[in-house]
């Protein structure tokens, strides 16, 4: 599955230096050097681990920062088949490409476990950046689907509060920019092998429900 | 009351096209439903009830309809939209679907052939076998087996067991009074379960369920 266009660094090359300027956008990158010049713990790099995680990109309590989202009380299992997905290349969207490949390249299973429950395991907060105005309308619709439109009900796979459940992720909190990609690239054929039934189910999805939805579980506690 | 009127109206409605349209199928065999609004509604019910109808674990079990009896899914359908089954996703989602569309679903998730989804304790598996071949004779529960079948295939009006997820039988069996015993027709052969599940511990639920989520 390894994509010719995307460069892979060989054995001999990875310095913590190269791997950072891989990693890291100009947006973190200029937050990290912020952080750096404060002396703070969370710029501080290590060859893997939850620091890694949290110093790079996904905020340093993990509540997610800019485009990377919150991990932090995310479901355990999820996480570890996401991390085997950027592994094995099967989530492919552009910025799973751009980062999270590199980033989980020389991932173990045991570290995988560790990484995941540690993640599972901090307290998260909601992103609250939805639209306001479109809460109702996306609490119905995540509650009810739309029958006439042949969607199907978030909560029956993800719980009553998008809590998530096993391998199916917990939705409620996270941030309105994040899922609203997500949902768009699900529709636009990315990550097409993963698990039954999302890329189907939002395919169904319009603009507006998207916008709904996204708006209203950034506000789930 | 307004809605309640209006959804007894909608039930009414649903009923006269339902049997209007058994009495035309049984006439020429076939049913005038478009193959293309088919395929649409199959790929909804799969979304949930999994590929090729195979069931489907999500925040509550989701069962499978694959090799299910037709007779017995289409009157699980009448008994939804009527309210003599109480559930509320599934009631949601009939409004939408045309009684006309009952039958040719019913038969095309009836012909479907699927891997069990497994995922039970395989250590309740024995224990499961023997009460549904013997039933409880202290617990005057009959053996499953004599309705069942020997398969736990079903047949006609009762159902397939043969397969299904585990946790939705338990599901099932822990609350069949509340979602099944709703004013049923006297002769309704569904209602000897209602003692069968009354009469059965909460380990023997889960044994029997371990046994048939396995059966091919």
């Amino acid at each position: 599955m390894t994509s010719p266009q995307q460069p892979r660094l060989r054995d001999d090359e990875p310095t913590v230096k190269a791997l950072m300027m891989n990693l890291i956008s100009l947006k973190t990158a200029v937050a990290m050097l912020l952080a750096l010049a404060m002396g703070s713990h969370a710029a501080r790099v290590k060859a893997s681990g939850i620091d890694n995680c949290t110093s790079f990109c996904h905020g340093a309590a993990a509540q997610g920062f800019a485009q990377a989202p919150r991990l932090a009380g995310q479901k355990p299992h999820y996480i570890a088949r996401q991390l085997k997905a950027f592994h094995d290349h099967s989530r492919d969207n552009p910025l799973s490409r751009q980062y999270m490949w590199y980033a989980t390249e020389n991932l173990r299973d045991e570290t995988i476990w560790t990484l995941a429950l540690q993640l599972a395991a901090l307290p998260a907060t909601p992103a609250r950046d939805g639209r306001p105005e479109l809460v109702t309308a996306g609490r119905l619709l995540f509650e009810n689907g739309s029958p006439k439109n042949e969607i199907v009900i978030c909560a029956v796979c993800h719980g009553p509060q998008g809590q998530g459940v096993r391998d199916i992720p917990r939705l409620g909190g996270l941030s309105y920019a994040y899922l609203k990609r997500r949902l768009l690239e699900w529709a636009e054929g990315y990550h097409a092998s993963a698990a039954h039934p999302m890329p189907r189910a939002a395919k169904r999805l319009s603009a507006d429900d998207i916008e709904a939805l996204a708006s209203y579980l950034s506000f789930v506690e | 009351m307004m809605a309640f009127g209006k959804r007894l109206a909608l039930v009414g409605a649903a009923l006269a096209i339902a049997w209007s349209g058994a009495a035309a199928a049984d006439d020429s065999g076939v049913l005038k439903v478009s193959d293309g609004a088919l395929r649409s509604k199959i790929e909804y019910c799969t979304m949930c009830h999994g590929e090729n109808g195979r069931g489907f674990r999500g925040f509550i079990p989701i069962p499978r309809l694959a090799g299910q009896q037709p007779q017995y899914l289409e009157k699980q359908i009448r008994s939804v939209v009527t309210g003599h089954r109480i559930s509320k996703v599934m009631f949601s989602v009939l409004t939408t679907v045309e009684p006309s569309m009952w039958r040719p679903l019913a038969v095309h998730f009836s012909q479907l052939a699927a891997k069990p989804l497994g995922g039970a304790q395989p250590d309740l598996v024995a224990t499961g076998r023997q009460i549904f071949e013997d039933g409880v004779a202290e617990a005057n529960v009959p053996a499953c087996m004599a309705c069942h079948g020997q398969g736990a295939k079903g047949h006609d009006p009762v159902p397939r067991l043969a397969g299904q997820l585990d946790d939705y039988v338990v599901n099932k069996l822990s609350n069949w009074s509340s979602e099944r015993s709703q004013p049923s027709p006297e002769n309704d052969p569904a209602r000897i379960m209602a003692v069968v599940a009354r009469n059965l511990t909460r380990s023997q639920i889960s044994a029997v369920a371990a046994y048939l989520s396995y059966l091919p």
